[in-house]
């Protein structure tokens, strides 16, 4: 009784931040869906899913994720070894280098992809523009880093001893890292897959801007549907499915991920150099950059042109106001709103992340209590895989009247992006605090520390480097969200990509190259950020 | 409840967000405007108004014009703010179905009374700006190629421009629908859609937004494309100024015009300031702001325009209409139509 | 079938930590590499893994230069201090792991019988967790006994082990390893469980190794003070107290000389007098603290029905097999 009142104490905070900002606005949209005139008419919405094209929609989005999901890990897992169990000049700098793209807005990112692939472009003769590869390919430029963060910090961690046992009882480096580093990194590799599987599944600008049209998926559709038909049943049968989906998937993750002994052992070491037995980390690290950094350096090079020559105007032009008044304010104001929301969401979301993440993997003393905490664990994912535009639109119709009365808050936008952060937390922290072995937990109790205290000596320096990369990812997040805060940015506050946003979507070469040079100011604040959170990674403090 | 009021509270106190001062003025002080997100105007001119009404003067802007009318009517018994602008000829009609708006019979300058919304006999809007979606042409590309270039819709399916033009889509981007409504009332309700399929069939090129086509797709914009047509706007050779002369031309037999209203919403909680808004934005000194801050022409006829505007940006005298009621019954049907011929 | 470290340098980050390292261990011997912790004993042996790149020198098997031949490829075994079993698989599977790489036929009988060698009937289908200390020890010997490596190196194998299993293990360990005609390579920090199970000892110490030999011929004749302490021997007496006790002893002369704690007996025709400190019973014997004349403080035995109350003077004799005369120039 005592363990289930301390289990619901502990999930209160992030359970009603949940169900205030997330539960609540979804149900009051798919509702609206549901009562057609104020009469329960669940028919309509039924009848959508018999659409061919719904089925067409569902069925692009299904194949487009997975493709990206499992080219984002095929490339991330070699990448990741290669960026967090090697040591190198420069390697701090890749790692962040690798996480600009999550912060981008898809818009500008789609110019700069096209202007690569685009007819007229250097990679034109590829006949990539508007094809299924195209947008796979901008899938996985976004989310690679994803895997590449979420299992490094796990596997940087991991004892060398059972696979160099491995080794020495004569496995050779693939049977290694099958039967030993892969089963004991699983965990974090379903994590990241199914984050990044969500991601994919409700990219937006991407499918839009790269698939030129001939491809629809279910977040567009949504977005079709309810901000240009105000379809709002067909909306909320795809929300539905949105919801289905998820379910589905945090139920084959969750049991994909659960290991005979998740006991792991955590060290830090030092590592080794790269050697030529490194290629696959250094062959798919060198794609990895290619493909991640010949759009951003199209990008920078765009946005140091002005009419035909090379200079700096566009960037000075980011304090004023836009060459025609497109900026209602400085873009050097926007980046400090941006960074302000950004420290905003990663509070909240380290917080609520850390709560959920201690919530779930206490280890469970029956059956009802486990199922109760898997649930809690699937039920923080649920932001991840839902519309932008159902969320947003559900903040206005349900969180307009006390004591929920947010609709005007400025608190909105820093909260949407924190739950939308929120699973990246919990999926980077989970698997590190499931690692730890309750004994230790119980070794310092017995030793007379309370709760805080075994939290504060056992679990806080196993979390602490996660914990970092959790806070970057969150900040990274924030900084990047455009979906949700689209709808509810304020325009005496937009954030940086609002801005970008506004610029790009304006006549004027200035404007255009204006958008390049925030975008470029953005990514370049983004790695400088990720820089000084690789700079906090004490490996002190780290050991366990 | 009571832990989401100590979470609000708490949220409040840690964040590095603040408070808006403006949220603590009674609603009779200040007044709530609910736009779009390509609002924008000098803050000198919002300070003016501020001045002069006596209110305060709260800018709420989010989203585009569809999502701005849909978010409206979803809100319409509580409403957002208190009066709206950018709802445009193509949303008209739903807002006012939908009774998002009450009336408001604001004295119109010279010249605006032509784009009053047709059969707004309540005047639940009134237009504030315009602007023409057209086809746009590269001219220096025409003259280097030694080709003329197209002038009208039925130019662009003729095999000289194969593979040519560019336009965003319909479904995706707000003068994307534009021009499939010129299409629309250009070849009626049972031609246009094989106007689409041969023009997809002359290589047109479909984009996402506005800015896929003209920065990267046209040869004129920013990212330097290889299409010399683009979907854009009439101002849009007011941009493309060089040397004394515009490198691009709007072809004017292929505009959609589109209005931009405001309007007073209902239920609003401080109508008079509402009022007082729309009443600001018909003024000769935002009439003559909003070209160069949105991109739109004046609905007032005897505000002077900017210089590159007055030489170079050349409104439609004849453009494509089609009734603002039509479009709201059958966008629904008329773009899946599209994106039916479209993707064939 | 001779494993040979020829001048062998390892480095962390151009810190030395195994200095100019030579050995040769033939076919069938168990050598143990014995010295205390920090003094590179374990980074040798990782060195003879392929686990460490070398700095200098040549590790070679039977004449052929191992540099370059991966971890697995040398056909090795190495079993760590604390076992380093795959938590995720079962005892059969962890020992089966090398049999499944090498696509063995019949593993499932090979692992019942190395369960049953280790003393693990039985336990095929537990998991490691589920298992106490020793028993993950005996599933890591078993593991790396499998393939019948041409080498077993043993990193501490024991010393995670509580004394009275440790004792118990080291003889099990000596008689499989026997058995299964093992080479094998162990290093440790504990003398008696190099004692219990090598053949052959190298002693070693701030990266150098100091001395090696026959286990026996090491222990009787250690190389310096430091080696013998570090060997068991309870005292090191040098200067007129050292040449007093070889003289009682009948020994030549020599620079210093190291002193077992059972060297000197109560014996009442022996050479030394002198006064007991303290007396301690054990089961087997009294264990007493003398002031010996012209020596000092020495440790000396007497059986337990000996009357030796501290105070009382008495007659010592010395076992000369207990003293280890230690040569100049150390």
């Amino acid at each position: 009784m005592r363990r289930a009142l301390a289990l619901a104490a502990l999930a209160a905070v992030p359970l009603t931040v949940l169900g205030l900002f997330f539960v609540l606005p979804v149900s009051g949209m798919i509702s609206e869906g549901f009562w057609v005139d104020g009469t329960f008419d669940p028919g309509a919405v039924l009848e959508v899913l018999a659409r061919p094209r719904v089925h067409r929609v569902v069925w692009f989005t299904l194949w487009s994720s997975l493709l990206g999901t499992a080219f984002a890990v095929l490339l991330g897992l070699p990448t990741a070894h290669l960026l967090y169990r090697r040591r190198f000049r420069g390697r701090r700098l890749l790692r962040a280098l690798l996480v600009v793209p999550f912060v981008l807005p898809t818009v500008v990112v789609g110019v700069a992809f096209r202007e690569l692939i685009g007819e007229a472009g250097p990679l034109g003769f590829l006949g990539f523009d508007g094809s299924a590869g195209a947008i796979i390919a901008g899938l996985v430029f976004f989310n690679v880093a994803v895997v590449v963060r979420a299992v490094g910090a796990s596997w940087e961690s991991l004892d060398p001893r059972p696979a160099q046992a491995a080794a020495a009882l004569g496995a050779g480096p693939v049977h290694v890292f099958r039967t030993v580093t892969l089963p004991t990194l699983r965990p974090a590799i379903i994590s990241a897959a199914s984050v990044v599987f969500l991601f994919c599944a409700t990219a937006f600008g991407v499918v839009l801007t790269l698939g030129g049209l001939r491809y629809s998926s279910v977040e567009t559709e949504i977005y079709l549907l309810t901000t240009n038909l105000l379809d709002l049943q067909a909306a909320a049968a795809l929300s539905i499915v949105q919801l289905l989906a998820i379910t589905a998937l945090l139920v084959v993750a969750g049991r994909l991920r659960a290991v005979p002994d998740a006991g792991v052992v955590r060290t830090t070491q030092r590592m080794p150099r790269p050697s030529p037995g490194d290629w696959p980390g250094l062959l798919s690290t060198g794609l990895v950059l290619v493909l991640v950094g010949a759009p951003l350096l199209a990008l920078v090079v765009g946005s140091l042109r002005v009419r035909d020559s090379w200079s700096l105007g566009n960037y000075r032009a980011l304090s004023g106001h836009g060459s025609h008044d497109a900026l209602l304010v400085p873009a050097t104001d926007a980046l400090v709103t941006s960074l302000r929301t950004a420290v905003d969401a990663t509070w909240m979301s380290l917080s609520l992340g850390v709560l959920v993440a201690i919530v779930v993997t206490r280890r469970s003393h029956s059956r009802a209590e486990r199922r109760t905490r898997g649930a809690l664990d699937g039920l923080f994912m649920l932001p991840l895989g839902v519309s932008a535009v159902t969320l947003g639109f559900g903040f206005l119709i349900t969180l307009d009247k006390p004591p929920v009365d947010f609709r005007d808050s400025l608190l909105l936008v820093p909260i949407a992006q924190a739950l939308v952060a929120l699973p990246l937390v919990v999926r980077t922290l989970v698997p590190v605090l499931g690692g730890i072995e309750d004994r230790q937990r119980q070794a310092a109790a017995s030793l007379g520390a309370g709760p805080l205290r075994v939290f504060l000596t056992v679990d806080l320096p196993a979390m602490w480097k996660p914990l970092l990369a959790a806070a970057g990812f969150a900040f990274a997040v924030s900084l990047g969200e455009f979906g949700a805060t689209s709808f509810l940015a304020r325009d005496d506050h937009p954030t940086m990509p609002i801005v970008i946003f506004r610029l790009i979507g304006h006549p004027g070469a200035m404007n255009y190259g204006m958008a390049l040079a925030a975008s470029v100011v953005l990514a370049a604040t983004t790695a400088l950020v990720m820089l000084v959170v690789e700079r906090l990674r004490v490996p002190s403090v780290g050991a366990l | 409840m009571a832990p989401a009021v100590v979470l609000a509270l708490t949220m409040s106190a840690c964040s590095t967000m603040g408070q808006d001062s403006a949220d603590d003025e009674p609603a009779s002080k200040r007044v709530v405007l609910v736009t779009h997100d390509s609002f924008v105007l000098p803050k000198k001119l919002e300070k003016q108004f501020e001045q002069e009404s006596g209110y305060q003067l709260v800018v709420r802007a989010s989203g585009d014009a569809g999502a701005l009318t849909n978010k409206l009517v979803l809100t319409k018994d509580d409403p957002l703010g208190d009066v709206t602008f950018g709802i445009d000829n193509t949303f008209a009609s739903r807002a006012i179905d939908e009774g998002v708006l009450a009336p408001y019979d604001a004295t119109l300058p010279a010249g605006a009374e032509e784009y009053a919304l047709p059969g707004d006999d309540d005047h639940d809007l009134t237009p504030i700006d315009n602007a023409s979606v057209c086809v746009n042409v590269d001219d220096t590309w025409f003259t280097d190629h030694d080709l003329a270039p197209p002038t009208t819709l039925d130019d662009l399916v003729k095999p000289d421009y194969k593979d040519l033009f560019v336009t965003p889509g319909a479904t995706t981007s707000s003068p994307g629908m534009a021009f499939l409504l010129s299409t629309i009332a250009a070849y009626g309700d049972d031609g246009w859609q094989d106007y689409w399929t041969r023009l997809m069939a002359n290589g047109a090129k479909l984009d996402a937004g506005w800015s896929d086509a003209y920065e990267v797709d046209f040869t004129q914009g920013g990212g330097k494309g290889d299409r010399p047509i683009v979907l854009s706007y009439d101002s849009s050779p007011a941009f493309t100024v060089s040397g004394g002369r515009s490198s691009t031309s709007a072809l004017l037999d292929t505009c959609f015009r589109q209005v931009e209203y405001a309007g007073v919403l209902a239920g609003a909680e401080n109508p008079k300031g509402a009022e007082a808004l729309v009443d600001f934005l018909l003024t000769p000194e935002v009439q003559a702001a909003l070209p160069e801050s949105m991109y739109v022409f004046p609905v007032d006829s005897s505000v002077e325009l900017p210089q590159e505007w007055a030489e170079f940006a050349k409104k439609p005298t004849d453009p494509w209409q089609v009734d603002p009621a039509d479009i709201t019954a059958h966008r629904d049907e008329w773009l899946r139509e599209w994106s039916d011929v479209t993707s064939r | 079938m001779t494993l040979t470290l020829d001048h062998v340098g390892v480095a962390y980050d151009g810190e030395p930590a195994v200095v100019d390292a030579s050995l040769e261990l033939t076919d069938g011997q168990v050598l143990a590499v014995l010295g205390p912790s920090g003094s590179g004993k374990s980074t040798l042996l990782r060195a003879v893994a392929g686990l460490e790149p070398t700095t200098g020198g040549r590790i070679s098997w039977d004449g052929s230069d191992l540099a370059g031949v991966p971890t697995h490829k040398r056909g090795f075994a190495l079993m760590f201090q604390d076992g380093q079993l795959f938590n995720h698989l079962t005892v059969a599977r962890n020992v089966g792991y090398a049999l499944r790489i090498r696509r063995t036929p019949h593993a499932a009988e090979r692992v019942r019988e190395l369960l049953a060698l280790v003393g693990l009937e039985g336990y095929g289908d537990r998991l490691p967790a589920t298992l106490s200390g020793g028993e993950r020890q005996r599933v890591a010997l078993a593991r790396s006994l499998a393939v019948r490596p041409r080498l077993l190196l043993l990193d501490e194998p024991l010393s995670a082990l509580d004394a009275g299993l440790r004792e118990r293990l080291a003889a099990d360990l000596r008689t499989i390893l026997r058995e299964a005609g093992t080479t094998a390579l162990m290093v440790t920090h504990d003398h008696d469980e190099a004692f219990a199970v090598a053949d052959r000892l190298a002693v070693m110490r701030a990266g150098r190794i100091v001395q090696q030999g026959e286990i026996a011929e090491v222990w009787r004749a250690p190389v310096d003070p430091e080696t013998a302490l570090f060997l068991g021997y309870a005292r090191v007496l040098d200067g007129p107290a050292g040449s007093t006790l070889l003289a009682a002893a009948g020994l030549p002369e020599a620079d210093a000389v190291a002193v077992r704690r059972s060297a000197l007996t109560l014996d009442d025709a022996g050479p030394l007098h002198g006064v007991v400190r303290s007396g301690r019973a054990t089961p087997e014997q009294v264990r007493l603290v003398v002031d010996v004349d012209g020596i000092g403080e020495l440790d000396a035995v007497a059986r337990l029905d000996a009357h030796a109350a501290p105070g009382e003077r008495v007659t010592l004799g010395v076992d000369r097999s207990r003293l280890a005369p230690i040569p100049e120039g150390c």
